[in-house]
């Protein structure tokens, strides 16, 4: 038997009804995603990055095509709770403690105590905030609350990690570090990670499969499969290889946004 | 405490404005009763002086302005007399054991009190309630909240006498009863707006995680939408409060009723006894200034519990 995609999507489309008229937010978006890949979807605004991270959560619906998870739907994969999701705020109540957060999922899934307590002390200690448990998100800088956030979508056993330009918001110092720990993460955990931005070197560096996206209407434009090695230290960001990789990048981009410089 | 100095500051402008306002307040009554017991006044007929303003009976009265400010039924008493009032009939009263007594503000404060209190709790239940039913259901909101609007259009003054006129027809002679309704009335109103703002102040991609965790409503209500709405419960808890005590007196004000501070008002405007009305006041102020300041440290001390920065 060969190996059944994690994600995958045939000829998906998704008009959104606005005031102005109807939005093309993903035209005729078709793509495999396999088990322990790290897939960057990468564009400018609009192009439906983000839009096709919810389709796959169940969290909007497609208008055309058809998406499958794990070979079912995203409505029975929803709820069979697959998806570890993290959104560019981190979100935590400012009323639970880290641990309390990392613990709101466990509870709604109804986790023993024991098994609750286990999970929390594993994923804390994955994210190197071990110790910080009993501390409240507004003690934490906007780096660590992004961790715990991540711990968050880790703590139950998700396949699927859907990261919608998680480090966005965060400095580009906190950023490297934070993408190495991503990468030791994934390493680890060999989960399947969706992962939403706008930075090429972000991209480039953290991903197995890079899909360039371009606007009006929402479509792939090119596909990239890294040749870079699983093990990658940041030094990796000045080789040759990289370059071109983010080359292409940069020229998918260019070509999807010819019209409108 | 860092707050002290401007609460200070307003309220020595306040007693300054009053004491300012004493003489001109009080001229007219001082003149003609010193008029009355042989003083040479300036003009000299009550007739006359009605057609000269209070700023130049003054000017020509000077040496009476002082006894505008020691009458025995002022138009506007001072400060100082209004305290002394208020400290007869509370303290004094409690010092020479009759402080439950019907003449003693405690006794009538308390009455007020009970019925504000239980109108509060009604009111905030009604509030709350609301505010989960408009916030789960479009239809509800659609429905309900035009209509708590319009309830609060409606002058109290005129609904009190037919609330209290109602609950007698209806076998009910505890006067507490459709008092604390009428001061639910006026309650519940801050409760349900404050309330289905907080329901609604989760971000959507707050509800959009929880959604990823097929986690049912129930779940997000008690996990999320209720923690996110306290402290905007609390604020409209503190106004809800003040609005329940006016509620209380308004209902006490028209319906003939004996005890509680509005009966106080009414019976001080209705034997001429501006001094019992001031203290009743004060006694009232003094209430909602306990009661909101009890909620804050309230709202102070749960917030710090739940670990949000109060």
């Amino acid at each position: 038997m060969t190996m059944q995609p994690v994600i995958s999507a045939k000829g998906l489309d998704l008009t959104f009804q606005t005031g102005d008229g109807p939005v093309h937010a993903l035209k005729d978006i078709s793509l495999d995603i396999n088990k322990g890949d790290f897939v960057s979807f990468i564009g400018p605004s609009g192009c439906g990055k983000t839009t096709f991270l919810r389709v796959m959560a169940d969290l909007e619906q497609p208008t055309a095509g058809q998406i499958t998870v794990n070979g079912i739907s995203p409505a029975a994969a929803r709820r069979a709770r697959s998806y570890g999701y993290v959104f560019q705020a981190a979100g935590l109540y400012p009323w639970r403690t880290i641990g309390g957060n990392i613990r709101l999922p466990l509870e709604i899934m109804g986790y023993s105590r024991a098994d609750q307590d286990a999970r929390v002390a594993r994923v804390l200690e994955l994210v190197e905030l071990a110790g910080f448990e009993k501390k409240y998100p507004w003690q934490l800088s906007g780096g660590m609350q992004q961790r715990a956030s991540i711990a968050r979508a880790l703590a139950f056993d998700a396949d699927l990690l859907l990261m919608d330009e998680p480090f966005g918001a965060l400095d580009e110092i906190v950023r490297d570090h934070l993408n190495e720990q991503l990468l030791k993460l994934w390493d680890r955990t060999n989960k399947t990670i969706c992962f939403v931005t706008h930075s090429i070197p972000e991209a480039v560096y953290l991903s197995t499969k890079i899909v360039v996206m371009s606007p009006r209407p929402g479509r792939i434009t090119d596909v990239i499969n890294s040749p870079l090695p699983r093990n990658r230290p940041l030094e990796i960001r000045d080789t040759p290889e990289f370059l071109e990789i983010a080359h292409r990048v940069r020229e998918g981009l260019r070509a999807g946004h010819a019209y409108d410089a | 405490m860092r707050n002290v100095l401007p609460v200070l500051t307003v309220l020595a402008v306040i007693i300054g404005l009053w004491y300012a306002a004493v003489a001109p307040m009080n001229i007219r009554v001082t003149l003609d009763q010193a008029q009355r017991a042989g003083a040479q006044i300036v003009p000299e007929t009550a007739r006359e002086r009605q057609q000269v303003s209070v700023w130049l009976l003054m000017v020509r009265n000077p040496a009476h302005i002082v006894e505008t400010y020691a009458m025995s039924r002022p138009r506007l008493p001072t400060p100082v007399q209004v305290g002394t009032e208020l400290w007869k009939t509370t303290g004094e009263m409690v010092l020479s054991g009759r402080g439950f007594s019907n003449r003693s503000l405690i006794y009538h404060a308390w009455i007020t009190l009970q019925s504000t209190l239980w109108g509060f709790a009604l009111g905030t239940t009604l509030g709350i309630l609301g505010a989960v039913a408009i916030v789960y259901s479009r239809v509800v909101d659609m429905s309900l909240m035009p209509w708590a609007i319009i309830s609060q259009t409606v002058p109290i003054v005129a609904l009190a006498p037919m609330i209290i006129v109602v609950s007698s027809q209806l076998g009910i002679t505890d006067r507490t009863v459709p008092k604390a309704i009428i001061s639910a009335y006026l309650c519940y109103f801050p409760v349900l707006v404050g309330m289905v703002k907080g329901l609604r102040s989760p971000a959507h991609a707050q509800l959009d995680l929880l959604q990823t965790y097929n986690a049912s409503g129930f779940q997000a209500f008690l996990k999320l939408r209720l923690p996110s709405s306290v402290p905007y419960l609390f604020t409209s808890l503190k106004v809800g409060i003040a609005a329940a005590l006016v509620g209380t007196i308004v209902g006490e004000l028209p319906t003939g009723a004996v005890s509680g501070l509005g009966a106080r008002i009414l019976i001080g405007d209705q034997f001429g006894t501006p001094l019992a009305i001031w203290a009743a006041l004060m006694a009232a102020a003094i209430l909602a200034g306990a009661l909101v300041t009890l909620l804050d440290m309230t709202q102070r001390i749960t917030l710090r519990r739940m670990g949000m920065q109060a």
